[in-house]
C-alpha cells in the first residue's frame, strides 16, 4: 500500500498519538456488534482510557485497518502502536491477567494501577 | 452467507496439517461459529500469529462470506493436563 494512502496516514497518526486504540463497529456508548462491545467493556471494567475508532463511519477505513494489521475482522486493539488482537484474544488476556501486565508494562494506566 | 461446518473444519485441517479442530454453530444458522483449534504448528508463534494461521487457511472466507469465527488456538500439552 502506497505510503501517500490517507487511510494509512489517518491509522498511524491515531496509533502514534493514543496509548490505547480500539476500532470498533459503532461506538463505546452504542456499539454495533457484539464482539466491540465486549472488548469496550473489558476496557470500561479495567478503567482504562482509550480512544475509540468507528469504523461504520468510513468505508475505506473499515477496509485500511484490515489490511493495515492483517486481521480480517473487527474490532482491533491496540496498546502504544502495537496490535494486540480481536475480542478472542482480549478476553483471553483479560482472564489470564496478561491484558493487565501489557498496560502496565507500557505505562498505561488502570483502575488496578495502585 | 452460511457455510458448512464440514468445509470449515476442512480448510481448516488442511492448512494446518495434523490439527485437531472442533468447530461450534453458535445459533445454528450457519454464520457464527467457534472453532477450537490445537496444534503443535503453533509452537512459538504469538497469539495473533495463531489466529493469523487460522485465518490464512480459511482463505479470505472470515470477514466476508463468514461474518463471527471466534477463534481458540491452542499447543497439545496444554489441552486437558490430565493425563500427566
Amino acid at each position: 500500500m502506497s505510503a501517500k494512502n490517507p487511510v494509512v496516514d489517518q491509522i498511524r497518526h491515531d496509533l502514534t498519538h493514543n496509548d490505547v486504540v480500539l476500532y470498533m463497529k459503532g461506538t463505546p456508548a452504542f456499539p454495533q456488534c457484539g464482539f466491540s462491545a465486549a472488548v469496550v467493556q473489558v476496557l470500561n471494567h479495567m478503567g482504562v482510557k482509550f480512544k475509540a475508532v468507528d469504523v461504520l463511519t468510513d468505508p475505506s477505513l473499515r477496509e485500511g485497518i484490515k489490511q493495515y494489521s492483517n486481521w480480517p475482522t473487527l474490532p482491533q486493539l491496540y496498546i502504544k502502536n502495537q496490535f494486540i488482537g480481536g475480542c478472542d484474544i482480549v478476553r483471553e488476556m483479560f482472564q489470564t491477567g496478561e491484558l493487565q501486565d501489557t498496560l502496565q508494562k507500557n505505562g498505561v494506566e488502570t483502575a488496578a494501577t495502585v | 452467507m452460511p457455510i458448512e461446518q464440514t468445509r470449515l473444519e476442512r480448510m481448516i485441517r488442511d492448512g494446518i496439517p495434523g490439527a485437531d479442530v472442533r468447530i461450534e454453530d453458535l445459533r445454528g444458522d450457519g454464520d457464527h461459529y467457534t472453532a477450537h483449534v490445537t496444534s503443535p504448528a503453533f509452537r512459538g508463534l504469538s497469539r495473533v500469529q495463531q489466529h493469523q494461521l487460522v485465518y490464512a487457511a480459511l482463505k479470505g472466507i472470515v470477514g466476508k462470506e463468514l461474518h463471527a469465527l471466534s477463534v481458540h488456538t491452542a499447543l497439545p500439552e496444554t489441552v486437558g493436563n490430565t493425563n500427566r
